[in-house]
């Protein structure tokens, strides 16, 4: 799906968003900050998917919302379309919000169970005062609707009268409503059955082709996310550890911690399975709030130095576009 | 090698406003000693209602038994009293929840949790039990046992409850463990160090294992055998091997083709199962993944196909014959 176009739609540099932590009752003293994400780069090109991976609490999710500006930014730029819209008031990200929109998780929590279809999809043409007249909104719905696969005679119906799959599908209708250029999607089909989740995808993949979208894929299934992502972005604790072509980073994962996660995740296939070699990291990913010094991946490194324990690693660009942030290649 | 499980016939009904929901429906299938057996299947196909089933944990009513035998070292289980199943589950059988959070009593310690299984039905003192604990807790990699036993739920982290919920499971050296989704609500690489454990473990006491799974990767890592179910029936079963190799069912077909694979360097379309999961109260007559199937022809309407064998012990429900190459 690459294009092989380079203009960046989308370059983030040295993202931070941190929430404080207080304590205390009536006098809160502020105590620490969890850095969600601290100090991330990377860009996408127009009509690429870049996947973003990590496990709970790496700062993925943050990321997504941060971009579109559904959290507060505490430092570093987002230039979306070549504009820096990290410090943007409430109105002027009104008409950046509609070239970016996002597709949520939960099928379920993500529409309003007391809106008809037809108000959900059409909700975001009504707010970016592109309904036009009654012939031309209803005829929009229902184009919409065609195109993620649902019958536009079903626009009267309400979220509960249709399946986890089909309610995504509604979402990513919303999204599409207001032609945007860059989409987010957070964890898209992870609530979805099995069966179900490649219709998801699928539809995914169409509508980027057609439309030319950007996608921002947020995921924690690997594999997944190796499927419909043009490049990857893997992240840690907050930072980005290594970035990488799909290919690149399956064939010559360079962090310790992409190799672990690649390997964490079992192929469908009994014999493959066999032939694979597996690592088994020990303990879990640290709180945020009081995280690792040095590397933040070192406590549970196979390859740990002296040096990963208090210096922390820059991320280094290598070939094609591969970069990492480990001690190792330096 | 001897089986020591066998489930015949199966039926475990929910009688609801809505209808009769056939959750599972003439269920057969055999555990061997020392083998991890794999249930694979959607949300609805019947899978965990099968293991409450065995360990009689059905919630009655609105469900109901109403047919089969659950035969295990020698005895009906569906035929003993409850007081007589209940020397059996948490003893003999053992049972990991999917959930780490929910399963676990927020309000007694680690340890309490973990001994009592071995007060209950091995009739240890306090102290000895807590003793066990601690061992049992170095079993699962929970360093500092002694301490850690004396900590709440709370103070765990996901992955580490889990493993808790495996040490309570082992307590007894049952001779067989049923893991319901055990690392769903986990992250990969710690999903990896449990179910190793468990594996591990299980080999070394020599038990035999139930897994129940949505994740076919999970199956093909550590199953031997395989049980794929749909709409409340196996409509599959056989080694892993032969599942993965030639898989027989349009369901497990489709399945396999709707599931990126991590290897998969070629971004290939993938080909999804079209339409929904049926709704168990209304299964339509004949053979329940009939609107689902690309191959279905008329007789898929009327007459529901039984389980029927295509090689040794490779078993699969399906009029027609179709090849998953």
């Amino acid at each position: 799906m690459s294009t092989g176009n380079e203009e960046r739609i989308l370059e983030v540099r040295d993202l931070k968003v941190h929430f404080p932590v207080a304590k205390g009752i009536l006098f809160k003293r502020h105590i620490g900050d969890i850095k969600a994400v601290d100090g991330i780069s990377f860009h996408a090109h127009r009509g690429e998917t870049v996947g973003l991976v990590g496990e709970s609490g790496c700062g993925k999710s943050t990321t997504g919302l941060a971009i579109l500006r559904m959290l507060p930014v505490t430092a570093g730029e987002i230039i979306f379309e070549g504009e820096n819209i990290a410090n943007y008031t409430k109105t002027e990200m009104r008409s950046v919000r509609r070239r970016m929109q996002m597709i949520y998780q939960d099928p379920f929590g993500s529409l309003n169970p007391r809106m008809s279809i037809a108000t959900i999809v059409g909700e975001p043409l009504v707010v970016h005062d592109m309904a036009g007249s009654r012939a031309e909104f209803d005829e929009r719905i229902a184009e919409l609707l065609e195109i993620v696969g649902l019958d536009p005679a079903m626009r009267g119906r309400y979220p509960h009268e249709f399946s986890g799959g089909q309610r995504q599908r509604i979402g990513i209708a919303r999204a599409l409503a207001v032609n945007p250029d860059f989409i987010v999607c957070d964890e898209p089909v992870s609530a979805l059955d099995v069966s179900i989740q490649a219709q998801v995808i699928n539809i995914l993949e169409e509508l980027q082709e057609r439309l030319g979208l950007t996608y921002l894929f947020i995921a924690h299934d690997l594999a997944v996310v190796r499927h419909i992502s043009d490049r990857i972005v893997v992240m840690y604790l907050g930072k980005i550890v290594e970035s990488a072509s799909r290919l690149d980073l399956y064939h010559e994962p360079k962090h310790p911690y992409t190799k672990a996660l690649l390997a964490a995740v079992p192929i469908p296939n009994p014999r493959a399975e066999a032939a694979r070699e597996h690592i088994f990291l020990e303990g879990e990913v640290p709180s945020p709030l009081n995280p690792p010094s040095g590397c933040h991946f070192h406590p549970r490194c196979p390859y740990v130095t002296d040096r990963c324990r208090t210096e922390e690693p820059e991320i280094k660009q290598a070939a094609n576009g591969h970069s990492v942030a480990c001690h190792l290649f330096d | 090698m001897p089986a020591i499980l066998q489930v015949k016939n199966l039926k475990t009904h929910f009688f609801t406003d809505a209808g009769v929901v056939k959750a599972v429906d003439g269920v057969s299938f055999d555990v061997q000693a020392g083998e991890t057996l794999a249930i694979v299947g959607e949300s609805g196909s019947g899978k965990s209602i099968t293991a409450l089933s065995i360990l009689g944990l059905i919630p009655s009513p609105p469900g109901e038994i109403i047919d089969g035998e659950v035969i295990f070292d020698g005895r009906d289980l569906l035929e003993l009293s409850d007081e007589e199943v209940r020397e059996v589950r948490g003893n003999q059988i053992a049972m990991i929840f999917q959930e780490p959070m929910t399963s676990l009593n927020p309000v007694l310690t680690i340890g309490e949790q973990v001994a009592e299984p071995i007060e209950v039905h091995k009739n240890l003192p306090r102290d000895a039990a807590m003793a066990r604990c601690v061992e049992l807790l170095a079993k699962v990699q929970i360093s500092d046992g002694e301490n850690r036993a004396r900590d709440y739920p709370h103070q765990f982290s996901g992955g580490m409850r889990q493993r808790v919920m495996i040490a309570m499971a082992l307590s007894c050296s049952p001779k067989l463990i049923i893991s319901d989704e055990p690392t769903t609500a986990l992250d990969v690489t710690v999903q990896a160090q449990v179910l190793e454990l468990l594996k591990e473990l299980t080999q070394e006491q020599g038990a035999a294992q139930i897994l129940i799974t949505h994740d076919l990767g999970v199956v093909a890592r550590y199953a031997d055998h395989v049980n794929v179910m749909y709409a409340g029936r196996i409509v599959e079963s056989g080694t892993a091997i032969s599942i993965y190799d030639d898989p027989r069912h349009p369901y497990t077909i489709g399945l396999m083709a709707s599931i990126p694979n991590l290897d998969d360097d070629v971004k290939e379309k993938l080909i999804p199962i079209e339409g929904q999961p049926p709704n168990l109260a209304k299964l339509p007559p004949g053979c329940p993944f009939r609107p689902r199937c690309r191959h279905a022809i008329d007789r898929c309407a009327v007459e529901r196909p039984e389980l029927e064998t295509v090689a040794d012990e490779h078993k699969k429900a399906c009029w027609i014959d179709v090849n998953g190459q």
